[in-house]
């Protein structure tokens, strides 16, 4: 939520001023960070991503390809990354399946991308008009074998042209996927953008080989500070991109040395840097008897019961996720030290509830606040269970 | 402005969802007020029962849904039945005379105008009675300035019909100010 701008009675309309859908922030996002190639399969509630991107990706030059579906989308982007290009693809959960095979060929070959989940009622087709946050478990494990991934997410319109910003910069920073997991509430609900000024936000560039035309380039050897240049496909250099495990040049490998060491390192890159990875907010939170755990737009629900039970003089507050995985752990366990109590507010069955257990030094004073019929989650649900938990009935 | 909860209901059609995100749209863009604008999603665009909510506040809006409205706009008879058991205690009904008969007794103040009528009368569009509405609304209760308003119907609306747009919209307020609320 930005800070409301006062204004004078003559008011001008300001360009950067917009009043959008959280899917328009979302391209606004990718359009900051450079985006010049999407592929797509439109889903709803994610259509108005490539909608948009359909129109404003040719005006800058960028390319935008309607693919035949979601496997050859995310392909598609895979291919384009690996040639120099900062790539995004967005669908909703049946989609987002179709993905994962390809997902997991992007993890092992360290190409950057950004994939955006706008979450409605699953499973398989599920309900493709209403909302649910059922797809966390499926952004973490939704592809095969060990891998990390990161997933981030929002609950309003400027979140969620900072988050995608940040998606495109992970993603280039760690060679990796970067996973969006937006829900229909956010997808296509109106509020207020501002766009920030060019520059004010940090973008990361695709790190380039130094190494010159026709020296032996190392896709896989990595620098000092354990990145890896990359080196645009069909440009200066020859090398072998394959999603079997690999050596140094990118060729396939069963050494048992080669393969520990490549899983240790897909895993240990995004897993040590956890911390520089963790984004959230706090709301209310200081002192607070009562922790409600929240992300996207469930988060709405919690921070607005928690505003109103503060003026009421109970301590409420509310730690928002926006990195889901990996999961800051570290983070949560600080945060529920000294709670009476922690409620988990998702719309979902419990799966970052199950996360939250796992890590607190209580997991019994844990509690889910949900709401699985396709409704958002509203400030009533959540203060029901709150008073069970305090003892006061409903 | 003090937080106000609008809630749009009408027919696949009759353009309540625009009219929900013109207004919105017009206090966050030209009054620095937030806004949002959330609606019901379905295959309505033709026919079927439509609703969007409004949220207009100085202060930051999180939960964007209007359980509780002060502002209840209704354009037909079903919508009316519907959603008339949500209005807030000393809220405004507005109704369509043509469309919708108030047979319910509630703690607030019904008012129904003849827009559909009027805009059939003297336009002859019936494509511009969603804007009537809004003039009508205004009309009533600034709510948001009417300059702002057909500032984003001139960003929104084709050049060839920005009059005609502008025409409804000042015939719906000349309407709504005879029952200044």
């Amino acid at each position: 939520m930005t800070d409301n701008i006062k204004t004078d009675e003559n008011v001008i309309k300001t360009n950067n001023i917009k009043f959008v859908q959280g899917n328009e922030a979302c391209v606004e996002g990718a359009l900051y960070a450079g985006i010049n190639f999407f592929a797509g399969y439109p889903i709803t509630p994610s259509t108005e991503i490539a909608e948009l991107l359909s129109k404003r990706l040719p005006e800058k030059g960028g390319k935008f390809i309607q693919m035949e579906d979601e496997i050859a989308s995310m392909c598609a982007i895979i291919g384009a990354s690996l040639t120099g290009h900062k790539v995004m693809t967005a669908t909703s959960g049946p989609g987002f399946s179709l993905k994962q095979e390809a997902l997991g060929y992007a993890c092992m070959a360290e190409i950057p991308c950004v994939v955006v989940d706008v979450q409605r009622g699953g499973p398989s087709t599920g309900n493709p008009t209403h909302v649910s946050q059922g797809d966390i478990y499926q952004a973490r494990w939704g592809t095969h074998g060990d891998h990390a991934i990161i997933a981030l997410t929002a609950s309003n319109h400027q979140d969620v042209f900072e988050i995608t910003v940040d998606a495109f910069n992970l993603a280039e920073t760690y060679r990796t996927p970067v996973i969006l997991l937006f829900d229909e509430v956010i997808g296509h609900m109106r509020e207020k953008l501002v766009i920030p000024e060019q520059g004010k936000l940090p973008i990361v560039d695709r790190l380039r080989t130094s190494v010159k035309k026709g020296v032996d380039y190392h896709p896989y050897l990595p620098r000092e500070d354990g990145r890896l240049p990359m080196s645009d496909f069909g440009g200066e250099h020859r090398y072998n991109v394959t999603g079997l495990f690999h050596d140094m040049w990118g060729f396939p490998s069963n050494n048992p040395k080669v393969v520990r060491e490549l899983l240790h390192h897909l895993i240990d890159k995004i897993d040590n840097n956890a911390h520089a990875i963790t984004r959230y907010k706090e709301h209310y939170l200081e002192g607070a008897e009562y922790v409600l755990i929240s992300y996207g737009s469930s988060a709405r629900s919690a921070i607005h019961l928690a505003k109103n039970r503060r003026e009421r003089g109970e301590k409420v507050g509310v730690l928002e996720l926006q990195s889901i995985w990996p999961f800051p752990e570290a983070l949560v366990r600080e945060k529920c030290a000294n709670a009476k109590a922690v409620i988990v507010v998702e719309m979902n069955m419990g799966q970052v509830m199950k996360e939250v257990k796992a890590c607190v030094d209580n997991p019994s004073k844990v509690f889910l606040a949900n709401r699985i019929d396709n409704k958002l989650i509203t400030p009533t649900n959540i203060k029901t269970l709150l008073r069970m938990i305090q003892g006061r009935g409903v | 402005m003090k937080r106000t909860r609008f809630v749009f209901s009408g027919s696949g059609g009759q353009g309540v969802i625009t009219a929900a995100i013109i207004l919105a749209e017009a206090a966050v863009i030209y009054e620095g007020m937030n806004a949002t604008q959330t609606q019901s999603y379905g295959a309505a665009a033709r026919g079927g029962a439509t609703k969007s909510d409004v949220i207009i506040s100085d202060q930051p809006i999180y939960y964007p849904e209007v359980n509780q409205a002060n502002i209840l706009v209704c354009l037909t008879q079903e919508a009316y039945i519907n959603y008339s058991s949500i209005i807030r205690p000393g809220g405004l009904v507005l109704t369509d005379s043509k469309f919708v008969i108030t047979t319910k007794k509630v703690d607030a103040k019904q008012i129904e105008v003849p827009m559909y009528d009027s805009v059939m009368e003297k336009i002859k569009k019936p494509i511009v009675f969603n804007i009537c509405m809004l003039g009508a609304l205004l009309g009533i209760t600034e709510f948001v300035k009417p300059t702002s308003v057909m500032e984003v119907i001139k960003s929104n609306v084709p050049k060839d019909f920005i009059e005609m747009n502008q025409n409804a919209f000042e015939l719906g307020m000349e309407l709504g100010a005879q029952y200044n609320h």
